[in-house]
């Protein structure tokens, strides 16, 4: 019959109608703003509405997440913080829109350069979020930041991040990529114990 | 080492017969690493001809220009492949860069129009016997060529990157704010604003109205509209425009305008590293991110000469399946609502594409700028609980959406009367306009690099390769619906076989060294038939760096399958070609 198709595809549509609004039904309101209802609205077994209510609720991000890159810094037992960028200017050489800019410090007394950076900049407008720099640092210092909520009202004046703002400690690095904290512990102490095997 | 010093060595026989019948015009190149024979441009437009009835070589796939600065020359090259499958046969011609003046192939290969266009705008090089030699990707009234070697863009810092600038010693301010004006331009030297006059796209719609098939004998008077469809167009698939002429509502010429987008990819590449230039083909074609970064990784991978470990190749192929299922649900949807569904398909298929976003951005840590693929592998392995969700995905979800979309959307009455015999591209026409991907498929040509000339492991699935015979709109439509099917089985299969190991063997350092060659690696992406055309000179970063683009090169057909048609069919005729504006103008 002419028509049939029409009609066919009609049901479709008024199948997921029927759909979008029975899943709310079962489950009695709860379905938004609570974690169980944002978990199975992320999942593929929904068949209703699977909208989150962004801001009110966020989709948690996936640990390989990368957008703006951080650098870490180790926690002494004083609170004294110890970066760990050398500035060995890898992450500045593989960098594909070129937008991290290192200093190198020198040391005032005997004027030679130390391993640390004077001054760090990652010009974030231009930022690709590659994520090559914390893929090539040797020295695990910078990685990929989950934060992506960072509007601001002028660009000129707040989009350069200096070495202050990009400085977050190894506890806030553990808590956003836990297996790759893992992983890094694990080859630092197959590291060491090859070391200690070969100095026996 | 690679084998393409090999290559130069053994000519095919059809270069043998060629170098045979045309003694002293055409010679093998014997320069180390590249592969071809040269042709000097007085006999171009014959050995094309020879190669295209005789030798059966009738599907050309590229027209890149090179600049070689320190010899003085630029040089076009032609990639040319036969339609039944088959090896590649390169053939190049070289011109002096103060005077370049080439035979146009247009005659020979109706593909190459917008190709010679993009030489002359891009490198300067003059095309004899093209029928309308404009800018494409540049305003008419830009001055100069970018891509030439001794041209500077305006934000100008250093020949190659990385500049010395950023370390050790570092400039804390950006260069948009030193430049003069604070403008992205660069202005001639005898330019004078007061006194200069834009001519309003004159040469446009000139070529338009030379181009008007207008049918004699019809004793109505009527006057040819020319209306612009866009460049601010809800359904040009991005910032596109055609410039139509029109007698009532039919279209009589057509010319498209393209370039809006245009970033200068190629120039860009040029300056990066080989390693920087993966995440900027993220970029290219944005609705299928990882296919781009697998035809640039196998062009890298063919020039070092190495392969990648097995676990790897399964991981591509699992990604560039699910990024074709990706590509085909959005084309299907925005078909629909240029159709005028207006969005409940489309928001159907990307309820399903946000499953599959998701296994990206677990993976590969970014829902659409990948950025997976490394030179020998993909740069991480799958996380933990993403193979059950893959499972999921292949074996359940996917294919009875894909099912539903089918039940809902084939057999519409509306969707039918609308798209069947519009837009017609018979099967010669879509080979000599070099299309390819599947709008030459639905015209019943059944060419698919996966089978015809297989990269990657793509010989051991199982797979069919889909055709339709009418070449109309409504079969583009459908062979999408098939290619989802085809992509579902092989990915059934390859998460079955995944095996375990290395995904990338051995960490790459950053700075490849790559050996002095050419060479050309292509992809049967989602859109068509996505190529990447590599020259190295030994240092780290590209000489010339090309992207064959099948959004771009689909497009040569536009005009001739909308002549005729209305002006409504047109809007579906483009969302059937199915363009992405980042791939059309890089």
């Amino acid at each position: 019959m002419d028509g049939m198709g029409i009609i066919r595809g009609l049901g479709v549509t008024f199948k997921h109608f029927i759909d979008t609004f029975l899943d709310d039904l079962v489950w009695l309101g709860k379905r938004y703003y609570t974690k169980e209802g944002l978990a199975h609205r992320m999942s593929g077994d929904n068949r209703g509405i699977f909208t989150i209510q962004y801001p009110e609720e966020k989709q948690p991000v996936p640990e390989e997440f990368r957008f703006v890159p951080f650098l870490v810094y180790d926690e002494g037992s004083n609170g004294e913080r110890h970066v760990r960028c050398t500035s060995c200017g890898i992450c500045a050489e593989v960098c594909p829109p070129q937008c991290i800019w290192i200093v190198r410090a020198i040391d005032h007394k005997t004027g030679r350069e130390i391993p640390e950076p004077k001054e760090f900049y990652i010009d974030v407008d231009i930022c690709m979020n590659c994520g090559f720099c914390a893929e090539y640092c040797p020295f695990d210092s910078i990685m990929m930041d989950h934060d992506y909520e960072l509007s601001v009202y002028d660009r000129h004046s707040k989009n350069i991040y200096n070495k202050e703002r990009l400085l977050k400690p190894v506890s806030y690095y553990s808590k956003i990529r836990p297996t790759n904290y893992a992983s890094e512990i694990a080859a630092h102490a197959e590291a060491e114990s090859i070391k200690s095997a070969m100095q026996i | 080492m690679s084998d393409q010093s090999l290559n130069s060595l053994t000519e095919s026989s059809y270069e043998k017969n060629l170098i045979a019948r045309f003694p002293g015009f055409v010679t093998p190149d014997h320069r180390d690493g590249y592969e071809g024979i040269l042709v000097l441009p007085e006999k171009l437009v014959e050995v094309a001809k020879v190669l295209k009835d005789e030798m059966g070589y009738d599907f050309l796939s590229s027209v890149t220009a090179v600049d070689y600065l320190p010899d003085k020359k630029m040089e076009v090259v032609y990639h040319t492949y036969k339609s039944i499958g088959g090896p590649i046969l390169v053939f190049k011609t070289q011109v002096s860069r103060t005077d370049p003046k080439v035979p146009s192939l247009v005659p020979v290969y109706p593909g190459a129009e917008l190709q010679e266009r993009e030489a002359w705008d891009l490198m300067g090089i003059q095309f004899d016997g093209h029928p309308d030699l404009r800018r494409i990707l540049t305003w008419e009234g830009f001055n100069g060529h970018p891509l030439r070697k001794d041209w500077c863009e305006p934000y100008y810092e250093q020949e190659t990157k990385p500049f010395r600038s950023r370390w050790p010693a570092a400039q804390s301010h950006r260069k948009e704010e030193q430049t003069p004006f604070g403008q992205n331009v660069n202005y001639p030297r005898d330019f004078d604003p007061d006194s200069y006059e834009p001519d309003n796209d004159a040469m446009l719609y000139a070529s338009l109205r030379n181009s008007i098939t207008k049918e004699s004998g019809s004793d109505l008077v009527s006057d040819t509209l020319i209306v612009n469809l866009g460049p601010q167009h809800p359904s040009t698939h991005g910032v596109f425009r055609v410039a139509v002429a029109l007698e009532g509502e039919t279209v009589v010429g057509l010319k498209p305008v393209m370039g809006y987008l245009h970033r200068n990819h190629e120039k860009i590449g040029e300056r990066n590293t080989y390693l920087m230039n993966m995440p900027f083909t993220d970029r290219l074609d944005y609705f299928s991110s990882m296919s781009n970064n697998f035809g640039y990784a196998l062009a890298v991978e063919k020039l070092l000469g190495i392969k990648p470990p097995e676990r790897s190749e399964y991981l591509r192929i699992i990604m560039a399946e699910f990024t074709r299922i990706c590509n085909h649900l959005l084309a299907i949807g925005f078909f629909l609502n240029d159709l005028g569904a207006y969005f409940t398909p489309v928001l159907y298929a990307i309820e399903e594409r946000e499953f599959i976003l998701d296994i990206f951005e677990a993976v590969a840590g970014s829902r659409m700028m990948c950025n997976y693929f490394r030179f020998g592998g993909v740069s991480r392995d799958l996380p933990e609980g993403i193979l059950e969700k893959i499972r999921k995905l292949v074996y359940e979800r996917l294919p009875r959406k894909i099912d539903e979309l089918d039940l809902f959307l084939t057999n519409n009455e509306i969707i039918r009367s609308r798209t069947e015999s519009v837009g017609v591209l018979t099967p010669e026409q879509a080979i000599a306009f070099s299309e390819s991907g599947p709008v030459l498929r639905a015209s019943g040509v059944p060419y698919d690099i996966r089978r015809a000339d297989p990269y990657g492991i793509y010989e051991r699935f199982d797979f069919d390769v889909a055709v339709r015979y009418h070449g109309d709109s409504y079969d583009r439509y459908l062979i999408r619906i098939d290619e989802m099917r085809q992509s579902i089985r092989i990915l059934q299969q390859a998460v079955r076989d995944l095996p375990a190991g290395p995904v990338l063997e051995a960490k790459p350092p950053y700075q490849v060294m790559m050996p002095v060659g050419e060479s050309y690696g292509r992809v049967e992406s989602p859109k068509g038939e996505l190529g990447y055309y590599l020259v190295s000179n030994g240092s780290p970063n590209p000489w010339r760096y090309h992207i064959r683009a099948p959004s771009f090169i689909n497009l040569t057909a536009f005009e001739s399958m909308c002549i005729g048609q209305k002006v409504a069919d047109l809007v579906i005729i483009l969302g059937s070609i199915d363009i992405v504006l980042g791939e059309v103008d890089r």
